[in-house]
């Protein structure tokens, strides 16, 4: 651990991060706050509304289930992912060719555009020219992921995968890789089982990037919308409106500034919280770590 | 466990299967994709990449995109790195709260940010530019870089900075001479991811823009709902789009390792 000396001179090389974030968060920030407490019939004219659209969102069906298909996404996802994740980021080899082999191809979904990941998806399902659901429809199964809603979750949820476990992968792998071959021999010195070294050296060393791993993915769940929106944009009927997808449809496709407005603090606010978790949480263990726990 | 590396095979195959498709649909005539069902392509063609790369409206989606993400990643750099230094040397009236508050930043939905992004830039007359996409999508990458740069600073003994002051150096000298080097693999890290999210993130970079700095992703929304069954040119501008990050990752493949090791992604 390093000592910081106090020096408030910092501030100036802070500033420039400072001022771009400040530039690019506040002020959109402001507009939104600005847009939640009126309302307006065009024109630029706007009227005082106070907490209507809050209240008015609280009670709304509509949100309310934008908001739980967005949690039992979010629980759906971490729930394969993680296992999965973990499960890979064992097999994989330590050294030799393997290794570079798998971490490019594992990295490269990471890095197409989010949309590109959507068109993919939306090809490789169609049954008339994608290979998964054309094979599925050979195989006799009745899968349209436009019209049957359980097939359009299936869909998404397959492609999110697809998309991400990777990243579960890569950090998994990174903390094991971080145990030192001495811990290794001492386990097989004491006779320790394959379940037994993975409780007892392999968990708790990837404690951290797990928890790193778990809250990105929570959150970045959390905020989907492009992938969904360019594979079903929403449907079948609402089957797949998130909160992302509701929210542009409300503040871009009907033009309803203030309750779209409203919803976005709200969201916001939910997404803060789970960041002020993630953070205690991690500093928390940040500490433990450096203070030796082990 | 002589078969455990099937599991990573069998992911890999699940993984490269939907991308191998895209190709083989890249390399198809429209006809035989929408007539007959193959595994490869019967009939090669690279009709769907000429069309690409001769007409503008879709090669310049590809440069705007390039553009855009290049000076996004100068910009974040640049700025976080003495920011990061800032946070990993010293204590100062606000630094946490100041750390944690660059963070919310990058936990923000695009989503709540995109129509008041459209105002803010229209209204100062930056809308449609590659700057405007840059500085915007600063929004969660110069977070993200202070984040991953103040990891590698920590792990830089104080000891280093203290004596080069003693040996006369002034601050700026030493931070270009000595530090910068010395962090070089946490620099190439911290250009790869601001890379990666610049390059991928599609919401912002829509609402922004509207000819002039259009990124390829969105030429290829629009291109969907106008045309609707040009699948052959779609799946080769798909491909397309991969391959830049394919290359960045060949070469970091190293260093890629390293950055998630300190968990900060």
């Amino acid at each position: 651990m390093i000592v910081k000396q106090p020096n408030q001179k910092a501030w100036f090389m802070v500033l420039p991060v400072f001022l771009v974030v400040a530039f690019s968060a506040v002020i959109p920030l402001m507009t939104v706050v600005n847009y939640s407490v009126q309302d307006t019939f065009g024109n630029n004219v706007f009227s005082w509304v106070g907490m209507d659209w809050f209240k008015d969102l609280i009670h709304s069906e509509r949100f309310h289930a934008a908001f739980l298909k967005q949690l039992m996404f979010s629980g759906i996802i971490l729930l394969i992912e993680v296992p999965l994740g973990i499960a890979i980021a064992l097999a994989m080899p330590k050294k030799g060719w393997g290794v570079p082999v798998c971490l490019i191809s594992m990295a490269l979904p990471l890095l197409i555009p989010w949309n590109v990941v959507g068109t993919i998806w939306q090809i490789f399902g169609r049954v008339d020219i994608g290979l998964l659901g054309h094979t599925l429809a050979s195989l006799g199964f009745h899968y349209n992921y436009t019209q049957d809603p359980v097939a359009a979750w299936i869909t998404i949820i397959i492609m999110d995968v697809w998309h991400w476990t990777s990243l579960v992968v890569l950090l998994c792998y990174a903390g094991l890789c971080s145990i030192p071959d001495a811990y290794y021999q001492a386990a097989k010195i004491d006779g320790a089982s394959s379940p037994a070294v993975f409780r007892y050296i392999q968990l708790p060393k990837m404690q951290r990037v797990l928890l790193i791993a778990i809250l990105l993915r929570f959150m970045d769940s959390f905020m989907i919308y492009t992938e969904p929106f360019v594979i079903t944009g929403g449907g079948p009927g609402n089957s797949t409106t998130f909160m992302s997808i509701d929210l542009v449809k409300m503040a871009v496709g009907q033009f309803d500034l203030g309750p779209a407005a409203a919803m976005s603090l709200v969201y916001f606010l939910v997404i803060l919280l789970l960041c002020w978790v993630f953070y205690t949480v991690m500093s928390n263990v940040g500490e433990e770590s450096a203070n030796g726990g082990h | 466990m002589r078969f455990k590396w099937l599991i990573p095979a069998i992911y890999i195959f699940f993984l490269l299967l939907p991308i191998y498709w895209l190709v083989n649909m890249s390399l198809k005539t429209n006809e035989e994709i929408l007539s007959v069902f193959t595994l490869w392509p019967r009939d090669l063609t690279f009709a769907n990449y000429k069309v690409i790369f001769t007409d503008a409206s879709w090669y310049s989606g590809y440069i705007n995109s390039m553009i855009y993400v290049s000076i996004n990643v100068v910009i974040s750099v640049t700025l976080a790195l003495p920011a990061a230094y800032a946070f990993s040397r010293y204590s100062f009236v606000g630094d946490k709260h100041l750390f944690f508050w660059l963070l919310t930043n990058r936990m923000a939905p695009p989503a709540v940010f995109a129509l008041p992004f459209f105002q803010l830039y229209s209204s100062i007359g930056l809308f449609d530019t590659h700057i405007a996409v840059a500085i915007a999508h600063c929004l969660f990458n110069l977070p993200l870089a202070v984040w991953i740069l103040e990891g590698f600073m920590s792990g830089i003994p104080k000891e280093i900075d203290e004596t080069a002051f003693v040996d006369g150096y002034s601050w700026p000298r030493f931070f270009i001479k000595i530090f910068i080097p010395n962090i070089a693999s946490g620099i190439g890290v911290t250009a790869f991811f601001c890379f990666m999210f610049s390059w991928v993130e599609l919401l912002l970079a829509r609402t922004l823009t509207a000819v002039n700095a259009k990124p390829i992703s969105a030429i290829m929304t629009r291109t969907v709902s106008a045309s609707g069954l040009d699948w052959g040119v779609l799946a080769a501008a798909g491909v397309l789009t991969i391959l830049p990050g394919a290359l960045v990752i060949y070469f970091v493949r190293n260093h890629i390792a390293k950055g998630f090791a300190l968990g900060r992604v």
